[in-house]
C-alpha cells in the first residue's frame, strides 16, 4: 500500500507562537491513523493545516504536506478548492454549530456535489438523500428536508459525515467527531464511519483526546504533546508497551482504560439524602419519573445517563434549584421539598454544586479570591483572608488569588470551583459532570482531588455523569437513568459488573477501550 | 470598564479617525473647564463697532449682530451645553439601567408592565417627547436636560433588560444562587458588572445625540435665556442673518456636528473592542 498523505517536519505558528513544531505523519489508503493528544497539543492545528483551513493568524513555517504526490503547502486558494471536499474532507468537531441553521440538511449535503460538478441541479437531491442513507440515516428522503435544529446531535453528526462523503474523497479527517455525543451514539457513529472507510478504501485521520477511542478504531496511533509527535506506532503495540513517558501518563489517566476504583467502595452508612417518588414535568414533557434513591454520609452516589435522561434535573431537584412536581426530598431527616425563601437559603450552606463547565461557572469579572470566598460572604462565615487556605486545599498556590478566571486553565478553574463549593464545609456536594469538559490527565487529577477531599472532610457526593468509565472510579452506588426512569440502582460493583438491565449493558459496552479489553 | 477605556497607544494610532475624535472631545472639554485659555473676548458684551464681521485672524468664527466674538461664545457655551448633555445622559443611564435591571431580574408582571411603558415611550419620537416634557417643566437648560434624559430612558431600559436576561441565564449566576448568595448581591456583584458594558457604550453614543437634542430644544427657544451663550441658541440666534452672516449659524453648527460625530466614533470603537 502506498502513502496517501505524508506530512514531513511540519511547523505551524499563530502570530509567532509555535503550535506545531516538526510533525511527521503518514496515512495510507484504507488505514486509520489516530492522532491523540490533549488540548493545546497541536493535534487540531495539524489537521487544519492538512486541509488548508488554518484559522486567522496561523501560518505554516516549514515542512511539507504531500497528498497523493501533490504538494499542498504551495497550493493557491483556487487549487485548494479542487482538493477540499473532493480529495480531502473534514468532519468537524461540533455538530451543533457546523451546520447552517437556515438551510435544509439535504441542500447542505448537495452543496458539495454541486460545487464539484458531480451532479446536476436536478439529480443532486436524490444523490444527497442517497449519501444520507449511506451515512446511516433512516428515511433519508424525509430527513433531507429537515432543518438542523429538528435533528438530534447524533443525526447531525451523520449529516456531516454524509457531507464529507459527498465528494468521494480519498482521505477523511475526523476532528473529535463524537466527543459532543452520548457514548452509545458515539459508538454507533464510529462503527459506521469505520465500516464506510473499509468499504471505500478510505484513509481516515482521526483526531481525538480519548486514547480509548483511538485504541478501538485506529490501526496506528500518533501521540502528540506540545506540538510534537512523541510516539507513533501500531495501536496494539503502542498501548501494550508505551515507550514514551507521556503516553504512559495518558494511558494511566484514561478512565476508559483503568477499571479500578480510586478508593475502596463503601457499602452502608447513615442516610443524608433520601429521595422518594421524585417526578418533574416541564409542560407536557415528563423529565423525571418516579425516581427514588438514598445517599449516605461520606459516600458517593453516581447518577448515570445520556443527555435528556433527567439526571441533571434530578440533581437540581435535590438541591432545590427546581421544585419537584411530585415526590419528596429529605435532607438529614428534614423534608426540604417545599422549603422556600430564607430557610432554603440557609440550607444552601450544607449543600453545594460543582458545574460541568468551569469556563461558564466562574464570574469573569471577579478575582479568584472573591470567587472562592463568595459563599463565606453570603453567610458572613469568613472573609477574603480565608481565600488562601481554601485554594491550598485544592492544591492551588496563593499567587492565583489576584488573577481573573480567564487567566487560568480549565483544570485550575475547576479547582477554584471546587474550593468555592467547599468553602462552607457542606455535607453534600453535587458534582454535575465535573470532569467532562477537561483533558484526560486533568480529569484524573480532579477525580483524585475530589476523592481525597471526600476522605478528609467526610463529604457526600451526588455525582452526575454520562461516562460510566469515570463513575466506576469514584462511585459507591450507581443509579442508571433513561428517559426519566431509574432503570437500575444498586451497589456500584453490582451495577457495573453484573448489570441487570439491557440499557446498562449497552452503556457498559459503549465505553471506549472496551473492544481492546475484551480482545 | 477600565480595560475598555484604556486605549493601547498602537490601537489608537492605527485609527487616525479615532484619535481625531478623542482630540475633539478633549478640546471641547478643555473649553468647558478653562474657557479663558482659548479666548480673551467677553462672550456677553460685544463691540458694536465690529458687528457682523466675517471670520478672520482676530475673530476666528466672526462676530454677531452686537459685535460679540462668536468663537468666544462657542467656547464659553461649551460648559453649559456639555453639562446639559452629560446630565441628560446620566439621567437616562441611571434611570434606564435601574428600570431595565429590575425588569430583567424580577421578570413576571413587573417586567411586563415596565416594558409596555417603555414601548409607549419608544413609540413617540424622542424630540416630540422632550418638547412635551419641557413644555410641562418650564424653560431653562437644566429642564431641557431632564426632558432629553427622560426621553432617552427607554433605550437604556430596553438594552439593560436584554443584557440582564442574557447574563442571568449564565451558569455563574446560578452558581452564586446555589451557593446561597442573596438575590441583591447576585444582582450587584454578578449580573450588573457583566451587563453594564454595552449599556455604557450606549451612554457614549447617547452623549452625541443628547448634544444634538439639547441644541435643537435651545434652538426652539426652550433653553438658556439670552444672552447666556449655549450652542443651540447660538445657531438659532444667527438664523435671522443667514443670508448676510453665514458664519453665525454655520460655525457653531459645525462644532456641534464635530462633537456628535466624535462621540459616535468613540462609542463605535468601544463597541468594537468589546466584540
Amino acid at each position: 500500500m502506498s502513502e496517501l498523505l505524508a506530512v514531513r517536519d511540519l511547523a505551524v505558528s499563530y502570530r509567532k507562537v509555535p503550535a506545531v513544531r516538526g510533525v511527521d505523519l503518514t496515512v495510507e489508503s484504507g488505514r486509520t491513523l489516530a492522532v491523540v493528544g490533549e488540548s493545546g497539543s497541536g493535534k487540531s492545528t495539524t489537521a487544519h493545516a492538512v486541509i488548508g483551513l488554518l484559522p486567522r493568524g496561523g501560518r505554516i513555517d516549514r515542512g511539507s504536506i504531500t497528498f497523493a504526490g501533490q504538494e499542498l503547502t504551495a497550493l493557491s486558494a483556487r487549487g485548494w478548492r479542487a482538493v477540499r471536499g473532493r480529495e480531502i474532507a473534514l468532519i468537524p468537531q461540533d455538530p451543533a454549530v457546523s451546520l447552517d441553521p437556515v438551510k435544509r440538511v439535504g441542500e447542505q449535503v448537495a452543496e458539495t456535489l454541486l460545487i464539484h460538478g458531480l451532479e446536476s441541479r436536478r439529480s443532486a437531491p436524490a444523490a444527497a438523500a442517497d449519501l444520507l442513507r449511506r451515512a446511516g440515516i433512516d428515511d433519508p428522503a424525509r430527513r433531507a428536508r429537515a432543518y438542523p435544529h429538528e435533528l438530534s446531535g447524533g443525526l447531525r453528526q451523520r449529516v456531516l459525515i454524509a457531507a464529507a462523503l459527498a465528494g468521494r474523497p480519498k482521505l477523511i479527517i475526523a476532528d473529535e467527531p463524537t466527543s459532543a455525543l452520548d457514548v452509545t451514539v458515539q459508538r454507533r457513529i464510529l462503527d459506521h464511519l469505520g465500516a464506510l472507510a473499509a468499504e471505500e478504501n478510505l484513509a481516515l485521520l482521526l483526531i481525538t483526546h480519548d486514547l480509548g477511542v483511538a485504541a478501538d478504531r485506529a490501526d496506528e496511533i500518533a501521540v502528540m504533546s506540545d506540538g510534537k509527535v512523541v510516539e507513533r506506532g501500531p495501536s496494539a503495540g503502542l498501548l501494550a508497551a508505551p515507550g514514551h513517558a507521556y503516553t504512559r501518563q495518558l494511558l494511566s489517566a484514561a478512565p476508559s482504560l483503568s477499571a479500578e476504583p480510586l478508593r475502596p467502595r463503601r457499602e452502608t452508612g447513615e442516610p443524608l439524602v433520601s429521595v422518594s417518588g421524585l417526578r418533574k414535568d416541564f409542560g407536557p414533557v415528563r423529565a423525571v419519573n418516579d425516581v427514588s434513591f438514598e445517599l449516605a454520609k461520606g459516600q458517593t452516589l453516581a447518577l448515570v445517563g445520556e443527555s435528556g435522561s433527567g439526571k441533571t434535573t434530578t440533581a437540581r431537584m435535590v438541591l432545590r434549584l427546581e421544585t419537584p412536581t411530585a415526590g419528596r426530598v429529605r435532607f438529614d431527616g428534614e423534608d426540604i421539598t417545599n422549603l422556600r425563601g430564607e430557610r432554603l437559603r440557609l440550607l444552601r450552606r450544607r449543600m453545594q454544586l460543582i458545574y460541568q463547565n468551569p469556563y461558564a461557572s466562574l464570574n469573569p469579572k471577579l478575582g479568584i479570591a472573591d470567587i472562592v470566598t463568595e459563599p463565606l460572604r453570603a453567610f458572613k462565615a469568613g472573609s477574603r483572608k480565608d481565600a488562601a487556605a481554601l485554594l491550598d486545599q485544592v492544591a492551588l498556590p496563593a499567587s492565583m488569588l489576584k488573577r481573573k478566571p480567564a487567566e487560568l486553565s480549565g483544570g485550575q478553574r475547576q479547582r477554584v470551583a471546587i474550593a468555592r463549593a467547599l468553602a462552607l464545609r457542606p455535607d453534600l456536594v453535587v458534582c454535575d459532570e465535573p470532569v467532562s469538559a477537561l483533558d484526560v490527565s486533568v480529569q484524573a487529577q480532579i477525580l483524585e482531588l475530589l476523592v481525597r477531599l471526600q476522605e478528609e472532610l467526610g463529604l457526600a457526593y451526588l455525582f452526575i455523569s454520562h461516562d460510566l468509565a469515570v463513575v466506576r472510579q469514584v462511585a459507591d452506588h450507581v443509579g442508571v437513568l433513561r428517559a426519566g426512569d431509574l432503570v437500575e440502582y444498586g451497589r456500584a460493583d453490582d451495577v457495573l459488573h453484573r448489570p441487570a438491565h439491557e440499557y446498562t449493558k449497552e452503556l457498559l459496552a459503549a465505553i471506549p477501550g472496551h473492544l481492546e479489553n475484551a480482545a | 470598564m477600565a480595560e475598555v477605556l484604556a486605549p493601547r497607544a498602537g490601537f489608537v494610532l492605527r485609527r487616525p479617525g479615532l484619535a481625531l475624535a478623542a482630540l475633539v472631545l478633549l478640546l471641547v472639554l478643555a473649553w468647558a473647564l478653562v474657557p479663558d485659555l482659548f479666548t480673551h473676548y467677553d462672550p456677553l458684551s460685544g463691540v458694536p463697532r465690529e458687528k457682523l464681521h466675517g471670520p478672520s485672524a482676530a475673530h476666528l468664527f466672526g462676530t454677531d449682530e452686537t459685535g460679540r466674538d462668536v468663537f468666544a461664545r462657542v467656547v464659553h457655551g461649551a460648559a453649559l451645553s456639555l453639562r446639559a448633555a452629560v446630565s441628560a445622559v446620566l439621567i437616562a443611564l441611571v434611570a434606564g439601567s435601574v428600570l431595565g435591571l429590575v425588569a430583567g431580574a424580577r421578570g413576571g408582571w413587573l417586567d411586563a408592565v415596565l416594558m409596555r411603558v417603555m414601548d409607549v415611550l419608544l413609540a413617540v419620537p424622542p424630540i416630540l417627547l422632550s418638547l412635551a416634557l419641557v413644555t410641562g417643566l418650564g424653560f431653562g437648560t437644566t429642564k431641557v436636560a431632564i426632558a432629553v434624559g427622560v426621553a432617552n430612558v427607554a433605550n437604556f431600559a430596553r438594552l439593560m433588560r436584554a443584557e440582564v436576561l442574557r447574563v442571568r441565564a449564565g451558569v455563574y449566576v446560578e452558581a452564586a444562587r446555589a451557593g446561597g448568595v442573596r438575590w441583591f448581591d447576585v444582582l450587584t456583584r454578578h449580573i450588573l458588572p457583566n451587563a453594564a458594558g454595552p449599556v455604557l457604550v450606549l451612554g457614549v453614543l447617547t452623549f452625541g445625540t443628547a448634544v444634538l437634542e439639547i441644541s435643537a430644544l435651545s434652538f426652539l427657544g426652550y433653553g438658556a435665556a439670552p444672552p447666556t451663550p449655549e450652542w443651540g441658541s447660538l445657531v438659532a440666534g444667527g438664523r435671522s442673518y443667514l443670508a448676510s452672516a453665514w458664519w453665525m449659524t454655520t460655525l457653531p453648527g459645525l462644532v456641534i456636528a464635530a462633537v456628535v460625530l466624535s462621540a459616535n466614533r468613540i462609542s463605535r470603537a468601544l463597541e468594537g473592542e468589546r466584540a
